[in-house]
């Protein structure tokens, strides 16, 4: 009996001589091109060849081990699937809390909210910008007292809550902290996430109100108070979502989002912080696209080159400090408005990706996102493909399936190689924060975002139902139509708020405030102060605008 | 010889995502247009000023965020307010069906939504924008 022969090293030159070739000739292959959504060239056939340099046991390794590109935990989802965290918000805090209460129900197991814009902008809803705007994104949070309303009925104590909000994260987490406190759960014992990342705002959301620098001191000033009070809640969630949505690559997405992570880890230490007591709290939130391959080695490539990162750029050497763990959510962008159930087969490979890349939690976008906010069939179906891998496919039973694939090592090699170069040039420009005012991230984006509308524009790339397989006269689907009742309610209890507080407290606590923005103390003990005393979003960011001043970009198309 | 159908890109309100008013921006560009995008967060009187100092034919707004049915009104009657009302304006982002008879009453017949080819849009403005002469 013949034994097995296993391909070594050299046979693909062979097999393209002696199979390709004669094939091709008799059967050419379909024009191609053959490239990923990034605009990556994949080879039609990955071999031992191609992972020819990778040292198994050094750049791979196992599960739970350094640098753990094939997961941070020993075993993987048999341990604990993953989070499946629905992000969730709009109208009045009251309408929110109901639809977090059927998320729970229907076995959701974390919070995420999503504020409006005004919130996010640090605006009131009496502000001129917000017209319009209050409760349409997202949900409309003025003070504490509509925080209060947010979590009614929930217990901070026994739910993990994810927070989208970043210049006003430390007044958004400054009322959290006030509502634990008020429902007697203990601060040591909460846990959450702030997602508190300014950097892809000046990148890519632009959801920014203060300057670079005296945004990253907030941030740092976060970091410093949790690693005392609240040594439990994930500090920030490094973001590359918004990058990629933005109309980044893969890899961009991937670069740009570890080197922010370097960038606040330097400044936490630059700030007087040990590595190793700040770092493990910081967590990542990844984008989940179409392309199933690349996204699944940019995921296995993140761990590696964070892990690597912190042991030898800042020498932590706690174990916790090296792994990355990651929130991941499908693509927005990749949500068509033309037949628009197609979007949940979508999503379901996308969500498959992210699992596969061993994500620590996952939102599913809902088939409907690309006309409005997701009803509540819509989300509850999202939330079922999500138990449906978990539970149906079988993908959970092993850690990390796709580790040894030739194709998927060769990518994450690449992946990784990519990063260190983008690094070495983001690096050379003095770092992040340099490099975002010489406006190079946003220029690497725009240029990437550009190429990809041309190439489904020429159909190089197929985007089914939108340049192929296009469907006339197609029958509405039902969705969300959010009116204008939020806003009135939201202006109606601000002047209701204005004229019951006490307004001495206010004026002190917003002074106490601005004094210490203008010194060097730690901003978060004044913040608080302000939200026992009732003081406004709008308010707080108004302080901080009166001593920092407002960012303004120069657009770069 | 005609002169370049000159076009004002806005990002209104306080919504940050501003990906598609980039690429539509470039392709007007690259269409041959002549093109000046606002940069974010733009009141309706900014818009109008802008168009009214660019002596813009074409205002293309770009709003993802729901807050249309309430900067569209406010932009048309400040356009009307300046003797602007010929002046094309095109709409890009998340709209729901509904909100289209009244974004066509108010003259707003160009509205795009996610996953529309910009050589669409280019011919749409090459059709029905009017350029005003030099003199």
């Amino acid at each position: 009996m013949a034994r097995p022969v296993i391909p070594t090293t050299g046979d693909k030159a062979r097999w393209t001589r002696e199979v390709l070739e004669p094939t091709l000739r008799k059967s050419p292959e379909r024009p191609g091109p053959f490239t990923t959504i990034s605009g990556r060239a994949i080879d039609r056939l990955y071999t031992a060849d191609d992972v020819a340099g990778i040292d198994t046991t050094r750049d791979i390794g196992n599960p739970g081990e350094f640098p753990y590109v094939r997961g941070i935990h020993p075993t993987g989802y048999r341990g604990k699937l993953w989070t499946m965290r629905q992000f969730a918000g709009f109208g009045t805090p009251e309408e929110t809390n109901a639809r977090y209460k059927e998320l729970i129900a229907a076995g959701g197991t974390g919070l995420s909210v999503a504020f409006d814009l005004p919130t996010l902008m640090g605006r009131d809803p009496d502000h001129p910008l917000s017209l319009g705007e209050v409760g349409k994104c997202g949900v409309n949070i003025t003070s504490l007292a509509d925080m209060e309303r947010l979590f009614e009925g929930i217990s901070l104590a026994d739910i993990t809550t994810s927070m989208t909000i970043n210049s006003p994260a430390p007044m958004i987490f400054a009322m959290y902290l006030v509502v634990a406190e008020k429902q007697g759960a203990d601060w040591k014992k909460i846990s959450g996430t702030i997602q508190n990342d300014i950097l892809k705002e000046f990148i890519a959301q632009k959801e920014y109100i203060f300057p670079p620098r005296p945004s990253m001191r907030l941030i740092t000033d976060i970091f410093g108070f949790c690693t005392r009070e609240v040594p439990r809640w994930n500090t920030i969630s490094v973001s590359g979502y918004h990058i990629r949505e933005a109309g980044s690559t893969s890899l961009q997405e991937l670069a740009f989002t570890l080197r922010d992570g370097l960038e606040y880890v330097q400044y936490g230490v630059d700030a007087g912080l040990k590595v190793d007591d700040f770092v493990p709290r910081i967590s990542f939130f990844f984008n989940s696209h179409s392309d199933f391959f690349e996204e699944i080695a940019k995921f296995r490539a993140a761990r590696k080159l964070w892990a690597e990162a912190m042991k030898t750029r800042f020498g932590a050497t706690d174990p916790k400090s090296w792994q990355l763990r990651f929130h991941t959510q499908t693509a927005g962008v990749s949500l068509t408005a033309q037949q628009p159930y197609n979007n949940v087969v979508r999503t379901a490979l996308q969500a498959l990706a992210a699992v596969l890349g061993g994500t620590n939690s996952l939102h599913t976008n809902s088939l409907d996102e690309a006309l409005a906010l997701p009803t509540k069939e819509a989300v509850t179906i999202a939330l079922r493909t999500q138990q449906v891998i978990a539970h149906e496919s079988g993908v959970t039973n092993v850690v990390d399936p796709l580790g040894g694939s030739y194709f998927v090592e060769a990518l994450t090699r690449e992946m990784e190689q990519g990063t260190l170069k983008y690094w070495e040039t983001i690096d050379r420009m003095g770092g992040m924060v340099e490099a975002i005012e010489l406006g190079y991230p946003q220029k690497e984006i725009a240029e990437a975002s550009y190429q990809f509308q041309q190439a489904v524009e020429r159909k190089e790339k197929i985007i089914v139902g939108v340049n192929d397989f296009i469907q006339e006269n197609e029958p509405p689907i039902e969705i969300l139509y959010i009116d204008d009742k939020a806003s009135e309610i939201q202006l109606a209890r601000l002047e209701a708020l204005k004229a019951s507080r006490d307004n001495g407290a206010v004026r002190r606590t917003l002074d106490a405030l601005k004094k210490t923005a203008a010194g060097s103390g730690n901003t978060m003990e004044p913040m608080l102060e302000c939200v026992r005393a009732y003081c406004t979003v709008g308010e707080m960011c108004d302080a901080l605008r009166d001593v920092w001043g407002e960012w303004e970009e120069t657009p770069i198309i | 010889m005609d002169r370049k159908i000159r076009v004002v890109i806005a990002k209104p309100g306080l919504d940050g995502h501003d990906r598609g008013a980039k690429v539509i921006a470039r392709a007007l560009r690259d269409a041959g247009m002549e093109v000046i995008y606002t940069g974010l967060r733009q009141t309706p009187e900014m818009i109008v000023g802008a168009a009214l100092q660019e002596d813009a034919d074409v205002i293309g707004l770009s709003i993802l965020s729901g807050a249309h049915m309430h900067i569209c009104p406010k932009v048309v009657e400040l356009l009307k307010a300046q003797g602007l009302d010929d002046v094309l304006i095109v709409l890009g982002g998340i709209i729901p069906d509904q909100d289209l008879p009244k974004l066509h009453a108010m003259g707003i017949t160009g509205v795009f939504i996610p996953g529309t080819p910009m050589q669409h849009i280019v011919d749409f403005i090459a059709a029905n924008a009017r350029v005003r002469s030099d003199a």
